[in-house]
């Protein structure tokens, strides 16, 4: 069988799954739940390894699978002053990116969907859970798998849904439903620079498929009529980026993702942290021929990226909910992909969202045992001992611990390692130091997380008494584990011995994805790519580990025991401290600015209304009742504003419509009359 | 000459022999058959075998019978079928109501068959007379359908106005045919056409031309012809109002393009302005009247009159893909209206007469899906994407801002905005208002599958609509373009 062309049986398989689970789950029972919803997922997966292990046999890594012309809207005019034709098809793209893609989250996306088995057991609306995880990724698969930005968009659109369902899962909870609210407004304001962007491409180019721009735009270069450096593409770099700060949570759009942890954590683990949150970076890859003809937008995303890995790493610092380390941990990874997208190392941020899936989606899993095990207690300061209580979770996410810190071999070293070497040798020194400083930062607030979560006494309440989690829920944690601890090895950096690994497989897979010449780099890539660097990048590598193994030291010395250090530095640097747990007040200014300035013009426009009204009362109060009538009439239409005295002007035009129509049928033939009369009239003259 | 009559044009007109048969058949069962509600069932098998007919048919395309009298081309058959799913779901909403109103009888069925019998002729006839007797079949069948409440006087008022306004409507289109008869010495409609090039726009041809536009204009319900739908659509039983909103209505328009398109084509620069006029003096009053109605019929009656403006925009454009929008949109009516019309039929039960905004609601507590389904259609008439009706409009703006009549469409694109308000009126009524008596609603199983089939047709075209293109592009492809 051709499973590349049976590609879009992938997303196909869970949105059954959504409608069988979503009307039928309910009657049905949890058993049926379970077998529908891991099973579509399952499903899922296995087509996706037999799709790609046939796209790798192929001579051209390349493939499309066209279903139906979807919109056929005619044409339209386009920036050359051309026409081109609107003709979106819901096609299928798979090709090394996409494959990398789908393979993770169809496959933690199946462990994941197996662990909530455990997780969400009893809970109200269970079949509504798996549905809506269903439905999630179907949306995911569709945006990963489409092959233009219009069925990309709708992926991110659905993303977007189900991550604000199922973040207000808890519906009979407040707090759930404004996290999920905020998160909707967040992405919102994203997905306007996304449409923006998408808009930009058909305008520049006359197609939203991806190898139709990316031949667009290199018959462009080539002909010269796109040079590098274009406005054009600034500006739809920009546009496409602030869709990506949404959805990837980076500055300023940042803070929805931390409040995004009132869902069910197996929901944080798949949406807010292994796969839609990477969707944003997914989209700058998948653009990256777009992000080559423009160094100031590259330029832009780098900054943005290092600088939310900073904000978020040194909020993580001083958190003490176990999911709010891990959503600010996930922020600031986040940034780090992005920061390797906007210096040009896009494999290397698909690496580090491939292994940073894995390992935060382990770290979340395991948090979530540790919930599971607490009874529901967040709070790390209510932890403490549970190495030997819950020893299959301690030891998993102790391996997830040591791989996002840094630590070689396992996966997180290879992938931040990677992205920091390529910002030195991409000319940003200063973005550099920043990146190794959050890596220290990194170590420094897991091991604070592990260390305040497993060791010293328990400071957990006396009735509490922890027991491990069942099978359901452990196996998939052993199975991201062994993924943590490997996953980096495809990826080994040049500097490897040769008898290890030759090249790095997995830029190497990636390369023709992000082949893009922009006529001029070339040259001078390709100089820079036969020096020989093996000893620096190894004096770099030590580098950045001395840097984790100082901030796991710090953890260590700081935390491994009870002490009240950490109490004292708080003490001395409480203005910092302050700054760090009000996580620099941002929420607060939004509301100031955003919230609060919103209402305060609502406001200020009613006052001004009611002054204006008022002041007609008042006077006409003085008048004759006619008029104070007619004031109540001016009244009514300014206070209920501009929308209800347009709806009214239009509605008391249908009074002489209304009068025209009598009921008397020698009156309607008089009418047929004269509108013949006045019709022929109108011809003759 | 050719023999007048040959006997492979019986083949022709097979299915429209299969509906009289079907039709005739039924007044011998109203006599035997003691449970009139089957009868029901014998009509959906008269449609039934007509549809296969029509699908047997299908490759005599662009066949003439009768001496050129009826043509037999893509474009009628799309029309034809497009009837007899109309009548088939008329069928499936007729079949209960008339029970409630307690006027079950074998000639509603048959009367219905013999008008659909008139609207084939009306899609197929090729020459003025075959497509005159054509419409006044429908037309006499339809007279009698809306009276067919006979112990309610409203019902009655709206048979006999319909009927007297019909009558001298026809009139009126009579004096064109005859003018243009006298012009051209024939009623073939493409001889026709010589005679009105060759001789060009003089007063007579230009009378003969505002004439036969007036007869048709009362037919679709333009302004300002259109006097008589709101009454004749609130008297009438709501299930043959639902027939007239988009058979009826569609079977107008099929004799109105051919007539317009080929009839008085070379008139075309003369009348352009005139269906301009027409056009959007249609879509605005329609729209501004329905605002303020409190009776859901007559809301929608008001809101099929705009709808009508909005396709002659496509015959405005003239061009191709005018063509597929205006043959496309009425497609499209027809399911999303009658779905909607399916709704208002379902609410009509024993004392609750059901045509009241205020009977809606709370519906949505009373019978979610119902509601939904309501919010559906009211979304879908109002244009809004991804519904049928978005699509629909989409290809009439397409085809008029093409052609450089943005002054037109400017003026419909505000009409839709006008739209949305009062067809969301009757959702704000579902799901905001307390319900205003307790209990839920139940369908019956005739307007449930109606219901369900116009559901689904109206959220595939609307996700999927290439199938439905493709099937508009056809019909219109061997239409004179401009």
């Amino acid at each position: 069988m051709n499973f590349l062309d049976l590609l879009y049986l992938i997303p196909l398989f869970p949105l059954a799954g959504f409608a069988v689970n979503g009307l039928f789950g309910k009657r049905l029972g949890p058993g049926f739940v379970n077998a529908v919803g891991c099973g579509s997922a399952l499903l899922a997966f296995v087509f996706s390894c037999l799709a790609v292990l046939q796209l790798v046999e192929q001579e051209e890594p390349f493939h499309t699978n066209t279903v139906f012309t979807w919109l056929d809207a005619g044409s339209a005019l386009t920036a050359d002053g051309l026409l081109a034709e609107f003709s979106i098809n819901w096609a299928f793209y798979l090709d090394p990116l996409s494959a990398v893609m789908v393979l993770f989250v169809t496959g933690i996306g199946f462990l994941i969907h197996v662990y909530s088995i455990g997780y969400m057991a009893g809970e109200d609306g269970y079949y509504r859970f798996f549905a809506y995880l269903n439905l999630f990724m179907f949306s995911m698969l569709t945006l990963i798998l489409g092959s233009n930005y219009l069925m990309m968009f709708i992926g991110w659109e659905g993303v977007g849904l189900c991550s604000y369902l199922l973040i207000g899962y808890y519906i009979a909870r407040q707090s759930a439903g404004d996290a999920a609210k905020k998160a909707f407004v967040a992405n919102r304001v994203g997905d306007w620079g996304l449409s923006i962007g998408v808009m930009l491409i058909f305008f520049t180019f006359g197609t939203l498929e991806f190898t139709g721009v990316r031949a667009a735009l290199a018959d462009g270069v080539e002909s010269g009529a796109f040079v590098a450096g274009d406005a054009v593409f600034l500006a739809i770099g920009i546009a496409l980026f602030i869709g990506a700060c949404g959805k990837s949570a980076q500055i300023p759009l940042y803070v929805w993702l931390p409040d995004a942890m009132e869902g069910p954590t197996p929901v944080s683990a798949l949406i807010h942290a292994a796969t839609m949150v990477t969707a944003g970076v997914y989209m700058l890859a998948r653009s990256n021929f777009l992000y080559q003809m423009s160094p100031e937008a590259m330029m832009v995303v780098a900054v943005v990226g290092a600088a939310t890995a900073l904000l978020a790493a040194t909020i993580a610092l001083v958190q003490n909910d176990i999911k709010k380390v891990l959503a600010y941990s996930t922020v600031s990874q986040l940034g780090y992909m992005v920061l390797a997208v906007g210096v040009g190392a896009f494999a290397t941020g698909i690496f580090h969202v491939f292994t940073h899936a894995l390992f935060k989606a382990l770290l979340f899993l395991g948090a979530g045992s540790v919930i599971h095990a607490m009874h529901h207690e967040q709070d790390m300061r209510k932890m403490g001992g549970l190495k030997d209580k819950i020893p299959v979770t301690f030891w998993t996410m102790a391996i997830g611990t040591v791989a996002i810190a840094g630590i070689p071999p396992l996966a997180g070293f290879f992938s931040k390692d990677e992205i920091l070497y390529l910002t030195l040798t991409g000319g940003h020194p200063v973005l550099y130091a920043v990146g190794l400083f959050v890596a220290g930062l990194t170590a420094f607030y897991m091991f604070r997380m592990l260390f305040m979560t497993f060791f010293g006494e328990s400071r957990a309440d006396p009735d509490v008494h922890p027991h491990e989690s069942p099978r359901v829920m452990t196996v998939p944690l052993i199975i991201l584990a062994v993924g943590s601890i490997t996953a980096g090895w495809i990826g080994l950096p040049a500097w490897t011995p040769d008898f290890i690994a030759a090249e790095n497989h997995f830029e190497h897979f990636l390369e023709p994805v992000f082949e893009f010449e922009t006529a001029g780099g070339a040259a001078a890539e390709s100089a820079a790519v036969e020096e020989d660097h093996t000893l620096e990048e190894v004096l770099l590598a030590l580098l950045s580990v001395a840097v984790a193994g100082i901030g796991i030291l710090t953890a260590f010395t700081m935390y491994y025991r009870a002490s009240d250090r950490p109490r004292r530095l708080a003490e001395r640097w409480k203005t910092a401290y302050a700054l760090l747990a009000n996580k620099y007040y941002v929420d607060e200014i939004y509301d100031t600015v955003w919230v609060n300035g919103v209402k305060a013009a609502g406001t200020g426009l009613w006052r001004v209304d009611a002054r204006v009204v008022d002041g007609g009362v008042n006077g006409s109060a003085r008048l004759t009742v006619e008029s104070a009538l007619g004031s109540r009439w001016w009244d009514r239409w300014i206070v209920d504003g501009a929308v209800r005295f347009i709806g009214g002007f239009v509605d008391t035009l249908s009074w002489p419509v209304r009068l025209i129509q009598t009921g008397h049928a020698q009156n309607y033939a008089l009418l047929m009359v004269l509108g013949v009369l006045i019709l022929i009239g109108y011809v003759l003259w | 000459m050719e023999q007048f009559f040959q006997p492979q044009d019986l083949r022709a007109i097979a299915p429209e022999l299969a509906l009289t048969v079907f039709g005739l058949g039924l007044l011998v069962l109203d006599l035997i058959v003691p449970d009139k509600r089957k009868l029901g069932y014998w009509a959906l098998a008269g449609v039934a075998s007509a549809a296969i007919l029509l699908f047997l048919n299908r490759n005599l395309d662009a066949a003439t019978a009768y001496g050129g009298q009826v043509v037999v081309d893509p474009f009628a058959d799309y029309f034809k079928l497009m009837f007899l799913l109309a009548t088939g779901l008329t069928v499936g909403l007729s079949m209960r109501y008339l029970d409630v109103e307690g006027e079950q009888h074998g000639e509603y069925y048959a009367l219905l068959l013999f008008a659909v019998m008139g609207m084939m002729f009306m899609a197929g006839g090729a020459d003025m007379v075959t497509l005159y007797i054509g419409l006044e079949t429908m037309a006499i069948a339809t007279y009698v359908l809306v009276g067919f409440l006979r112990r309610r006087p409203r019902s009655n008022e709206a048979s006999i106005k319909y009927f007297l306004l019909g009558a001298f409507s026809s009139g009126v289109l009579l004096y064109g045919m005859s003018l243009l008869y006298g012009i051209s010495g024939s009623t073939n409609l493409v001889e026709i056409a010589d005679a009105l090039s060759r001789r060009g726009a003089d007063p007579v041809s230009l009378i003969a031309m505002i004439t036969v536009s007036a007869g048709m204009f009362f037919k679709i319900g333009a302004v300002p012809f259109h006097q008589w739908t709101p009454d004749a659509y609130e008297g009438a039983p709501t299930s043959v109002t639902a027939f007239m909103s988009v058979a009826v209505k569609a079977a107008s328009f099929a004799m109105l393009l051919r007539i317009f398109l080929i009839g008085i084509g070379p008139l075309r620069e003369q009348w352009v302005p005139v269906l301009a006029a027409v056009a959007v003096t249609t879509i605005t009053l329609g729209n501004i009247a329905a605002l303020r109605q409190t009776n859901v019929k007559r809301l929608l009656a008001y809101s099929s009159i705009s709808h009508a403006g909005f396709v002659l925009l496509g015959l405005i454009a003239g061009n191709r893909t005018g063509m597929v929008a205006v043959v496309l949109y009425l497609f499209i009516y027809t399911f999303m209206n009658l779905g909607a019309w399916g709704v208002v039929v379902a609410l009509r039960r024993g004392n609750v007469i059901g045509e009241n905004v205020e009977d809606l609601n709370g519906l949505y507590s009373r019978n979610p899906v119902a509601a939904v389904a309501m919010l559906i259609f009211m979304l879908s008439l109002a244009g809004i994407p991804p519904t049928a009706g978005f699509i629909a409009k989409y290809h009439l703006f397409a085809a008029v801002i093409e052609t450089g009549h943005v002054n037109v469409a400017v003026v419909a694109a505000l009409n839709v905005a006008i739209g949305l308000y009062y067809y969301m009126r009757l959702v704000v009524a579902m799901f905001m208002a307390e319900p205003s008596e307790a209990g839920s609603v139940g369908f019956s199983r005739g307007v449930t599958s109606v219901l369900v089939i116009t559901l689904a047709l109206t959220i595939l075209i609307g996700v999927y609509p290439d199938w439905f293109i493709n099937l508009a592009q056809d019909a219109t492809a061997t239409l004179p373009v401009f």
